[in-house]
Formats: C-alpha cells, structure tokens, sequence
C-alpha cells in the first residue's frame, strides 16, 4: 500500500545518496568550481579594529593597480540587512562604523585573485577607535558606547515569557536546585568556504547568483531588498553545499557585494572566501550566560522553572531574535514544565556575529536544563534516569504554551539507552575517575509560520510525468549534505512505483522550482513529504482516469508499484505506468501534478508566540561513559550510546550519518571548539588548526539505535533527526564527569587544564573564573570517594 | 619569472605555465580545470586538497607545482578506471559514507595511500590513516566503515587474482 499505511515499497530503505557518484569521483560541482566566459575574481578589505568609526577610505592607490576593473565601499550599498528584516544592521560593505574586527569595509574586482589581493592591500581606512566590548555583561552597562545608535544599553532584543506564578510554586516546592552555566562560542564548521558568483546580463537586467546558501528565496529576497532589485530580477541557483550546520543561512556580505561588482562591471564575478573570512563571517551559535532554578515536588516531578538566559550577540543582528525566543521554546520540551518564567537578553559585542547553529537554541538549553535535571535527581533522591522518566513528555502532551506533542517516544529512547548502557547498574558504582551519564532532548520539525511574512504555502512540489523526461520533482527545497535529494527521490518513488534513482529532481533554483521556506529547522523532510504526497495524489487522480479503462478497475482501486499501475484487490489487472503515461499524453495532454504543505497555526497570546511551535518534534536519548585521568585532566569518553524518535527513517543509512555526525559535533562543542578573541577583539584562532573540531581519531565508538516509530500526522511517519541530537551532547558528558569525580562543571569546552584546575592539581589563572560547582550530596552518595576532601565548594 | 612545465597529472602529461610560487591546488583548479580536488583551509589544516604524489599522501595547498616536476600526481579524477568506480569509490557510497561530499576526494584519495600501504588496516590504523581529513558531517563511522569495507573488496580482488 503505497502511502496509504505504515507498508513502504523504497521508503524506509538504506538506498545509497542519488548524487554520491557525483560526489565520490569529485565531479559534484560546488560554487567555487564554476567557471563563467569573462569572469573576473573579487576581494574584501576586512577592518582591522574591532569597534570604530570609519574616518576616511582612500581607495585611489587600489584603482591605480593594473588589472583592478572596480574598487567599492560602503558608500555604494543602499540599505542594511538581517534575517527577517528585524533591526537589520549588517550591510554588504560596513557604513559608517564597524562593530567587529573583520568586518568587510572595501572590495575590489580584478581581472585576477593576485591583482584583486595586492589592490586590497593598498586601500587604506582610518579609523576612529570606540570602546570595544567583549562581554554581553559589560556591553549591558555600558550605554556610553553604543555599538549601534538605536541600541540602548546594547539590548538588541529583549523578552519575558511567564506561564503561571514562578516564585510562588518555587517557594511552595520541597526541593529547589539553582546553578549558572555558559556554553561557548562555537563555529559551525562547515568543510566549504562560502562563495558566490554573480552574473548580472546587462541585456535582460537578469542577475544570476550561484551561491551556497539553505535558503535560496530567502537570499532571493534579502538580495532584493538589499540591492534594489526586482525579484523576477533575481535567479538564485545553488550548486552544490559542502555542509551548511544553519552557517549559510544568511547572506554573506560577499555575495551581496558579488552581485554589486558584478551588475557595476556587468561581467560575472567571483568572491570565494578564505578559511579566515569564514571564521570572521562566523554566524555560528550563540554564547549563553544562563542561570537556573528548578523546584521537584517529593517524587522528582518538576514544578518550576525560573530562567534567565543572556545571549553574546556580536556585532550584528542576525538570527538573534529567533535564537532568544527558541531557546525560551526549546525549555517547555521533551519534560512537562508546568510553571515557567524565562527571561531572554540578546546584547550586541564587538566580535563576530553569532547566527544559527544546528541545533538552534537547544545546546544552550540542554546543557542548562539536564544538568540541573541531575542536581534535582540528587537532592530528591531519586535516579537521574527515574527522573527523566517521570517528568518526559508523551504524544498529547499540551504544556502551558501554544505548543503540542502530537507524537512521540521520548520515553521509548530513554529506555533503550540507560537499558544499552547499562545506566542504573553502572550509575554512582563505577570506581572514582570513571562516570556515566545521560541526557534527553528534542527539536522541532519546522516552525509553524515562515521565515518572512506571508501567509502563502511552505513547501510546495511540481510533478511533471511524461515520455520525453519520465518523472521529474521541481521543488524549492536545498540539499546540504543531509541527503535530501535521495530521501525526496524515495518519496515520489514510493508513490509512482518508478525506481529512486529514475526520478529527476529540478531544485536549488528560485527560476525553475517553486518558493520553499528553506533548509533549516530541520523542516525539509516533512513538509517536503506533505507536498509530494500530495502532488503524487494529482497526477494519480489523473492518470488513474485512463489507466482504470486500460486496466479494467475502478480508479480508487488502483495504485503505483514497481513500475506498474495495478489493482489493489486483483493485482494481474495491470498496465505498465510508462504505456498509461504514453496514453494519458496522447489522450488527454500534459501531465503535471501540485502539492503544497502549510503546518498547522496555533493560536496563542504571548510574546515570542510564533516561534517554537511545530507540526512535530524529534527525540534522542544518549548516555556517555567517561574516563577522567586525575594526572592529566584529559578526560576520555570510553562509551557512548544514543536512541532517537525520528518518526518513521526514510532512509535509516542517512538517519545514522546525521545522528553520528550530531553527535561528533556535540563533542568537539564539549571538549575543543570555542573561538577566541583578545582584549582588542581580535579573533585569534581563525582557522582549523587552533579551532579544533574532532578528528577521526576523537570519536569514540558511537552507538545509536533508531528506536521504532511512525508519526500518524505525517506524510511518510517521518520527523526530525538531524538537530536535536546535538542538544544532549554536553551534559550528557557533564553529568558523566561529575559522576567520575564530583565536580559540576558549567561551562564548555571542558578542556583539561580546567579539569587540573578543578581538581586543584593546578592552580587557575586569577583572571579566570571557572564555571563549577559541587555538590554535597556527591560524597553521601558513594559513601565518599578517597578524593572526597578536594572537592571544591560552590 | 613565469615559465613552462610538464605535470603528469591521472597518467596524463600536461604542460602548464606557471609562476614559482603557484600552489599545486591552484594550478589543479585554475589552470587545469581539476576541479575534483578542493581547497577547504589553504593552510594544509583539513585535507579536502589531498592528492597523492608519487604514491605518497600531499596536501595540493601546501605544495608548490613547481616542485611537482617529474613527478606522479594522482587526483580525485583518476581514480574511477573507464567508467568503473575504484573499489574505495563504491565502498564510500555503498555504506553511506558521503554527506556533503566536500571531504570525500581528500578522503578517497587518503584511504587508498593507507590501503596500499596497509591492505588489511586495523581499526587504529584506518582512523589515523585519516586523521589528516577533516568531515563535519558524519562522525567518520560511516567512513571507518567504508575504508574497512573497501579494503575487504580489494582483497577479495587481489585473492581472485591470483586464483585466476
């Protein structure tokens, strides 16, 4: 039964990736391999102070330079921008001030890199230095120097969410636990530099722009709002991403500038940026200063929860808004938390402007939320696997928000971990040095409203059926790596009766494929599935007409299978799909069929309302078992377990590779990531061999399970899968150290040196106030460690 | 002072102009339009440029064309042999092992200097093999996996080989 039920012919199959050939013989073509007749190749000029205003650009010693065909700055670009347009602050080239060290002022066009890099070099910008400001709590008294005007005090965005009386259930609760925590300031990583070349016909007034972005109509849209230019102006194709994370979500300054050089000189141009521009266009996630107080009632049941979360917001506006009402969404999933106040701050400093990162507002939260969950279990003496049992969330759940759990298993993935894991058996027993920990968390699978106003459509798909092309999928949706094109080809597959690798698949182009939402949110899947589904529902509606004659059934008696239109009930009534094609063609006329998918709109009355409800939510489970060497600080994780609730797997290989690479990302946030910048706001490890990201040799071994699941309110039972692993990463280790050792920490990445520190076999640096806590109940409970006596006090 | 030399680059000689200080990736890129081999740090930090020269693991970022001369260079685009995937080519999409794709010629081309080195790699040896290659995206499992599945069917070739 194609669709119909929960029997799948090719979805739920480990199919290998349609486009891995491509990929595997290097024939895949990113941005940066494209080649146009007459290209000439652009440069940025980064600023090299961190705050300042801009004095003067002498730019004439740059034009002098043979070859160079344009030098432009920020007197040349028309309006700001950010996502959604709200508080939009960043423009292609800066105007006026730059608010953090290198930041684009200048850009040149030459006919080649070297030419383009030796005129960027004589450009000369004076500044006026401000005060730099590092620190979100610094910047916040600081309303003596503004990073931008409008900003008072340096609050970008503000907001409290309150369900129910905080103080009052927290007072009431017989267990209140309290701890601060700061997650770091991580990069996405992505293995491609961004690029973009833009190719603006001087005959037609068409700007072509190939670039690698998630959101193609949403680039569209900023590049036309941004750049004055019409829409149907504007063709955005996307080659090939080489990873994305929620970093390519925007655009770069260098893509808006590329399409400036490119309609001033009418030629294509090329801007692919360094490994040192990525790291400074950063947009990765966003720093967090959260501090929380959670209250249990005497079974471990939660009552309350009061937080505040300050966000570090770097210079511009970016994804903030959304990052601060996520995270205050992410807090009511996947425990039921009947009483809750957040208050959220993001405030702007003068270092790279964090964005999206995987995960979105979930790392920060999870880390928080699941240490405390563990610092409850304590105090009320309970398991910290008991207690997430108690308080997990089950399909209908309906907390005070607007959001609702329409599905899950949540608790089927709790349970296959600390069973795999062998959590209760091992927990608080392993010899001191070694620990076990876990953590839970979720994502939602797409946002209930989009990313621009409009009330039109999120996905929608184009069917076109016939002999010349055979079957063919014009979608908006964009492929970053998570394997989308295979899982879209197993859809209309499923429903056709044609094989995957047969379906040809029109997309990343905003001229050939219809307006979608975009690649984040971890949307794709299901609203894609939605739009296919029903678009397969058009075509059969239509072909069934003449098949039914050709078979002799009733055309609700017919379906797609293997190549075949058939009769449920006597499946030797038949007719080859492709001969009822020829037919339909012949008889009737073009073949085309259209679906579209909106979630559902919740309604609701508060701030921050239209973020954070979804038509669905993932789960994961994961438990981590460390080794903590007491001489050395290096802590190793010596197991690792994970079970996720990702609806239905559409194609099970995929949903492995995503959960796994979760996971490697969750631990190089753990134990190495964090970029660094110095008092003068200088980053000072731009690149991947002072950034470290896990290599090979960092991975433990990973074991996860995909735990049996099938969302009814989806197309094909799917959900999310490829966010909300990352969530749990951290505490699930934190919690496991601390059950090693009997140190809390609360802040990442947990580097050895604060291990030492922690320990008190070093001492820390005066100037370095380390998140950690311990509490008493640790030594109680394993009877106290020998080492019981160098546990630090909160 | 630009002049003229010969690379042999997948069996193939070419003569290319170049400066002395041009950077084997760009001449690759640039100049030869082998655009298989990717630049992802041009600092020799990710080895998404990895090539194979005389056999032997290169990162194209870090090496200068100039000193390429007379050498064998193998890229990403002279492994698949008359239309036929190389084995480790095969095994890397059979086990999923390909998200982005960014890293996979790096990779590719890593794991066959590891496997013609060490045709039965333990599981130590294929993680530092390519430990030198940077994924984001998949937690290498899948790319362990696909090394030690490629190194099975290449043995299983050279077995038939010598039965024949």
């Amino acid at each position: 039964m194609s669709g119909n039920g929960r029997q799948f012919n090719v979805v739920g199959k480990s199919v290998p990736r349609v486009e891995g050939a491509d990929k595997v013989r290097g024939k895949a073509v990113f941005t940066d391999d494209m080649r146009l007749p007459g290209m000439v190749h652009g440069k940025l000029k980064h600023a090299t102070v961190a705050h300042g205003r801009i004095v003067s650009i002498d730019v004439e010693r740059a034009r002098q330079v043979p070859g160079v065909l344009a030098v432009i700055t920020g007197e040349e670009c028309a309006k700001p921008y950010s996502v959604n347009n709200y508080k939009p602050s960043e423009w292609p080239l800066a105007k006026g001030k730059v608010v953090y060290c290198g930041e684009a002022v200048a850009a040149v066009a030459a006919m080649d890199e070297a030419a383009a890099e030796r005129a960027v070099e004589l450009i000369d910008v004076q500044y006026e230095e401000l005060p730099v400001l590092l620190d979100p709590r610094e910047a916040l008294s600081r309303d003596d120097a503004r990073i931008h005007d409008w900003a008072e005090h340096n609050i970008g965005y503000e907001g409290v969410q309150q369900f129910g009386d905080v103080d009052d259930t927290l007072e009431k609760s017989p267990h209140v636990v309290e701890n601060s925590f700061y997650s770091s300031y991580t990069h996405c990583g992505f293995l491609e530099p961004q690029s973009t070349l833009a190719d603006y016909n001087t005959g037609t007034g068409l700007l072509t722009v190939y670039t690698c972005n998630q959101l193609p109509h949403y680039l569209q849209q900023t590049i036309a709002r941004t750049l004055d230019q019409r829409m149907e102006k504007i063709r955005v194709v996307i080659p090939t991403v080489g990873g994305a994370f929620g970093g390519k979500t925007e655009a770069t300054p260098s893509c808006l500038v590329a399409c400036m050089l490119s309609r001033q000189l009418g030629r294509p141009v090329k801007i692919t940026y360094t490994r040192e521009e990525v790291f400074h266009q950063n947009k990765g996630r966003h720093p967090a200063h959260m501090t929380m107080k959670m209250g249990f009632d005497n079974e471990g049941r939660i009552t309350a929860l009061d937080f505040d979360c300050l966000l570090d917001g770097g210079g511009h506006s970016s994804w903030g808004f959304v990052v601060m009402w996520f995270i205050a969404a992410l807090t009511h999933l996947p425990y039921k938390l009947p009483v809750v106040r957040y208050k959220g701050k993001r405030v702007y400093t003068n270092k790279p402007t964090p964005g999206a990162q995987r995960c979105l507002g979930g790392v920060q939260v999870r880390m928080a939320f699941e240490s405390m969950l563990d610092m409850g279990a304590a105090k009320v003496g309970v398991n910290p696997y008991d207690i997430r049992m108690i308080n997990a969330v089950e399909a209908g759940y309906k907390g005070p928000t607007v959001i609702e759990v329409r599905h899950a298993e949540f608790k089927k993935c709790l349970e296959s971990v600390a069973s795999r894991s062998g959590f209760v058996e091992k927990y608080g027993k392993l010899p001191y040095g070694r620990g076990i920990g876990m953590a839970g968390g979720h994502y939602s699978t797409g946002g209930a409203f989009l990313l621009y106003p409009s009330f039109r459509p999120h996905s929608t798909a184009q069917l076109r059926v016939d002999t010349e092309a055979g079957v063919t999928l014009y979608i908006g949706a964009t492929a970053i790596g998570q394997g989308a094109m295979t899982v879209l080809c197993q859809m209309v597959a499923e429903e056709l009766g044609v094989d995957y690798r047969e379906v040809h698949l029109v997309c990343q182009d905003t001229m050939l494929a219809p307006m979608d939402n975009g690649t984040y949110d971890s949307r794709l899947t299901y609203g894609s599935g939605h739009a296919i589904k029903n678009a397969a529902a058009d075509i059969k509606a239509k072909l069934f007409d003449v098949a039914a004659i050709m078979v002799g059934a009733g055309k609700d008696h017919l379906e797609c299978v293997n190549g075949e239109i058939r009769s449920i009930y006597e499946p030797n009534r038949k007719v080859a799909f492709k001969k009822a094609v020829y037919q339909y063609l012949s008889s009737v006329g073009p073949l085309f069929g259209t679906g579209e998918y909106t979630p559902p709109q919740p309604k609701g009355d508060y701030d921050g309302k239209l973020i954070g409800p979804s038509p669905a939510f993932g789960f994961t489970a994961q438990a981590a078992e460390v080794e903590v060497d007491l001489e050395t600080g290096q802590i190793k994780v010596v197991g690792y377990w994970e079970a996720g609730d990702c609806g239905k797997a559409i194609n099970p290989m995929s949903v492995e590779g995503q959960v796994e690479g979760a996971i490697s990302m969750g631990l190089g946030a753990t134990f190495f990531e964090e970029m660094v910048v110095d008092a003068n706001g200088r980053m000072l490890n731009p690149n991947f061999h002072d950034y470290k990201m896990p290599t090979a040799l960092d991975m433990p071994e990973l074991q996860t399970e995909i735990v049996a699941s099938y969302d009814p309110t989806s197309a094909y039972g799917n959900k999310e899968v490829g966010e909300g692993p990352v969530g749990p990463v951290i505490p699930a280790i934190l919690n496991a150290v601390y059950d090693a050792i009997g140190i809390r920490f609360t802040e990442v990445p947990l580097k050895p040196e604060k291990v030492l520190w922690a320990l008190g076999t070093i001492e820390a640096p005066a100037e370095r106030r380390l998140h950690v806590s311990s509490e008493s109940t640790y030594c109680a409970r394993r009877g106290c460690a020998p080492d019981g006596s160098s546990l630090q006090e909160p | 002072m630009k002049r003229v030399i010969e690379l042999t680059i997948n069996g193939s000689a070419y003569d290319v102009v170049i400066s002395p200080q041009d950077l084997l990736i760009d001449v690759l890129r640039q100049k030869l339009d082998l655009t298989g081999t990717k630049k992802g740090c041009g600092q020799g930090d990710c080895g998404t440029c990895t090539v194979l020269i005389d056999g032997r693991r290169a990162l194209a970022c870090l090496t200068l064309a100039i000193a390429c001369e007379g050498r064998q260079i193998l890229t990403i685009e002279g492994m698949e042999k008359h239309g036929v995937l190389h084995p480790i080519q095969q095994a890397f999409i059979d086990k999923g092992a390909i998200q982005c794709g960014y890293c996979t010629p790096g990779m590719v081309l890593s794991a066959k200097a590891l496997l013609d080195e060490h045709p039965a790699p333990t599981e130590h040896e294929i993680k530092l093999g390519i430990s030198g290659n940077l994924c984001r995206c998949t937690g290498y499992v899948k790319i362990v996996e696909a090394v030690r599945d490629a190194a099975a069917r290449l043995q299983a070739a050279a077995d038939c080989g010598k039965g024949a």
